[in-house]
């Protein structure tokens, strides 16, 4: 086996770069210059929350790791914690149920955040709209800063929308330095 | 449909599968097929002893108010009883006594990407005594959705009960409002629909079977069947234009046939899956160290299988032999010869060998039915009627049943059983089998869906 992975190695062709998607980054862009959002670290750190969701979103979020996507070569990875988290990835319609620890879990972050609603359920409840069980999307509890909308969205779309967070967080004001305490 | 008097429906014997109810009556559904009802007494019926029956009763209650009369489990199911500002109290989660009980509270928010929910752990040290899982989370009010909507509307929430199975249940409903309309869908959307079953149940298969191998530390596993699983998605997209297949199965057909290339690429994914699989079984079978975690881990017992009437994997992992591609059957799994994999000893391993032995058998149903393709038209259109119907397909994970009535054309009312609801009872028993560190193994190994019981 350890032959063939080797040959198959060597007659594969490195994939093409992903880019962002420039209107998302645009949008970004113009969003955070009036909320005055300062820099983050280099690489970014992404809590998800499933906030009533089909579970499609979780399956291609996932997928986003796997051997093809591999987000990490972008400094992009996933942290269980919200208090190591740069960015909160919200998936589902807000359900109503989920109201409250999603805005925990926002509370949970140190500022400053990036929030991220993916999928048509986060970004507007999807086909659920008007649903009397949810909130309706994620900007129906908290401020959202990028929209990945999609059905679910593919790997390759979200990580278009991810980019879109790391270039605009690298013009970003950096935080004023602080003297010794 | 049997329609009972209370002491009947009380006494039914079967395999229990279903309870709801709807404006007049409560309704009982057991295998292989059989629907029984009774009529509402003042918005109650007499409660089931079935296991299973715990968890729809208390759903029954939650969203109609329907009382199960001398119901032993009275928990709410969705209900978490909100206050404005979206906190809820948390409900009493009982201990079983003794020095040093203590208990571990996750959830609703997991570690991993995962659907929501809270798991109340009581443990002694590392041993896990009891675990209640408080679900309704994901609770997202679709079934109310469904109703007067026309069956091809209605289709598109039926795709989103649980995504991991949108193909499986977008059957399941087409299959009940067929029924529902007497209607047959043209043979060429029986096999594509077959096939979208059969792609989606390996790409679950095999991304669980990885993911369980790497929650033990082996990642390897993980990232080649992910790696499987990204190839069967793609070839999916080329083949019917989604990932998952979502909205592509719709009452009366399906809603686009293969692109060119579709089968070719099919063929590609499959044959590159089937050429690694042996070496990565041998793998999975070999590593004494992985071995170790999943041997004897997680046990739901042939009783206790038999008890819930557990289908899918979990079910045939522990001595079930029932699946509903050959009991109740449908078309077109009766031309192909299903072979149903058991084993006896209901623990991780048992799971993931049955997973293994079923995706080995849904590759060569797969190239089967392309093989055999019948060439008709893809989709005829529902008519204006009235009816009611029950619908079944075999998820990867186990049977999801659907029920209509339709009135004129519209949907008046309608339930959604996904596999999941039998099981999460057997999650909470096969973790009280084991030790803390053991739970995300077994859960995983089982992989009850959330969104699908909380509808």
């Amino acid at each position: 086996m350890v032959w063939k992975t080797l040959l198959q190695h060597c007659i594969s062709q490195p994939a093409a770069p992903r880019r962002q998607d420039p209107a998302a980054v645009a949008a970004l862009r113009q969003r955070l210059a009036a909320a005055g959002h300062e820099k983050l670290g280099r690489s970014l750190a992404i809590r998800h929350v499933a906030a009533g969701s089909c579970n499609g979103c979780e399956l291609e979020l996932r997928a986003t790791q796997n051997l093809i996507y591999d987000l990490t070569q972008y400094g992009l990875s996933f942290t269980p914690s919200p208090r190591h988290a740069d960015v909160l990835l919200i998936t589902g319609v807000a359900g109503d149920n989920m109201i409250a620890a999603a805005r925990q879990a926002r509370e949970a972050m140190a500022d400053p955040v990036l929030v991220l609603a993916m999928g048509d359920c986060a970004v507007d409840g999807g086909v659920f709209k008007g649903s009397p069980a949810i909130a309706g999307g994620a900007e129906a509890i908290m401020p959202v800063d990028l929209f990945v909308p999609g059905c679910p969205p593919a790997p390759a779309q979200i990580i278009e929308g991810l980019l879109a967070l790391l270039e605009v967080n690298d013009i970003l004001p950096a935080r004023p330095v602080r003297g010794p305490r | 449909m049997k329609l009972l008097s209370a002491q009947d429906w009380q006494a039914y014997p079967g395999k229990f599968i279903a309870l709801w109810t709807d404006a007049q009556f409560a309704y009982a559904l057991y295998q292989p097929a059989e629907l029984v009802a009774t009529p509402l007494v003042e918005g109650a019926y007499p409660a089931l002893r079935h296991k299973g029956a715990a968890w729809f009763q208390r759903l029954a209650y939650d969203s109609h108010g329907h009382n199960a009369i001398g119901a032993a489990d009275t928990r709410p199911a969705i209900e978490h009883f909100r206050s404005a500002d979206g906190t809820a109290p948390w409900p009493e989660f009982a201990s079983p006594g003794g020095e040093g009980v203590h208990q571990v509270a996750v959830g609703p928010i997991h570690a991993a990407i995962i659907e929501p929910g809270h798991f109340r752990f009581s443990l002694r040290g590392e041993e896990v005594l009891k675990l209640e899982a408080r679900l309704g989370y994901s609770h997202k009010g679709t079934l109310a959705l469904m109703r007067g909507k026309s069956p091809r509307l209605a289709a598109r929430f039926a795709a989103r009960i649980s995504g991991d199975a949108t193909v499986a249940h977008s059957i399941a409903f087409a299959h009940a409002a067929e029924a529902a309309l007497g209607m047959t869908p043209p043979p060429r959307a029986v096999y594509l629909r077959a096939i979208m079953a059969e792609l989606e149940r390996l790409a679950n298969h095999g991304s669980d079977v990885g993911m369980i191998a790497g929650d033990a530390g082996f990642s390897f596993l993980d990232a080649r069947f992910a790696l499987h699983r990204e190839a069967l998605c793609e070839a999916a997209r080329v083949a019917f234009g989604h990932r998952l297949m979502m909205d592509m199965v719709i009452p009366g057909g399906v809603a686009g046939d293969t692109s060119s290339g579709g089968a070719t690429a099919i063929l590609a994914a499959l044959l590159a899956l089937e050429s690694e699989l042996p070496s990565l079984t041998r793998v999975f079978e070999d590593y004494a160290s992985l071995q170790d975690r999943v041997v004897g881990t997680g046990i739901v017992s042939p009783a206790l299988a038999a008890a819930y009437a557990a289908g899918g994997f979990t079910g045939r992992a522990a001595g079930q032999n029932h699946d509903a591609r050959v009991s109740p059957g449908y078309a077109p799994y009766e031309h192909f010869g299903l072979e149903v994999p058991v084993e006896q000893d209901g623990d991780v391993v048992a799971r993931i060998r049955i997973r293994l032995a079923e995706m080995t058998e849904s590759i060569r149903l797969i190239r089967d039915m392309l093989a055999n393709l019948p060439d008709t038209v893809i989709a005829i259109a529902p008519p204006s009627g009235s009816g009611s119907g029950l619908g079944v397909a075999e998820s990867f994970r186990g049977p999801v049943w659907h029920w209509l009535r339709i009135e004129a054309g519209t949907i008046s009312d309608v339930f959604v059983a996904d596999a999941s609801t039998l099981q999460w009872p057997l999650v909470e028993f096969a973790a009280a089998t084991g030790i803390l560190a053991d739970f995300p193994l077994i859960n995983k190994s089982i992989n009850a869906s959330y969104s699908g019981v909380d509808l």
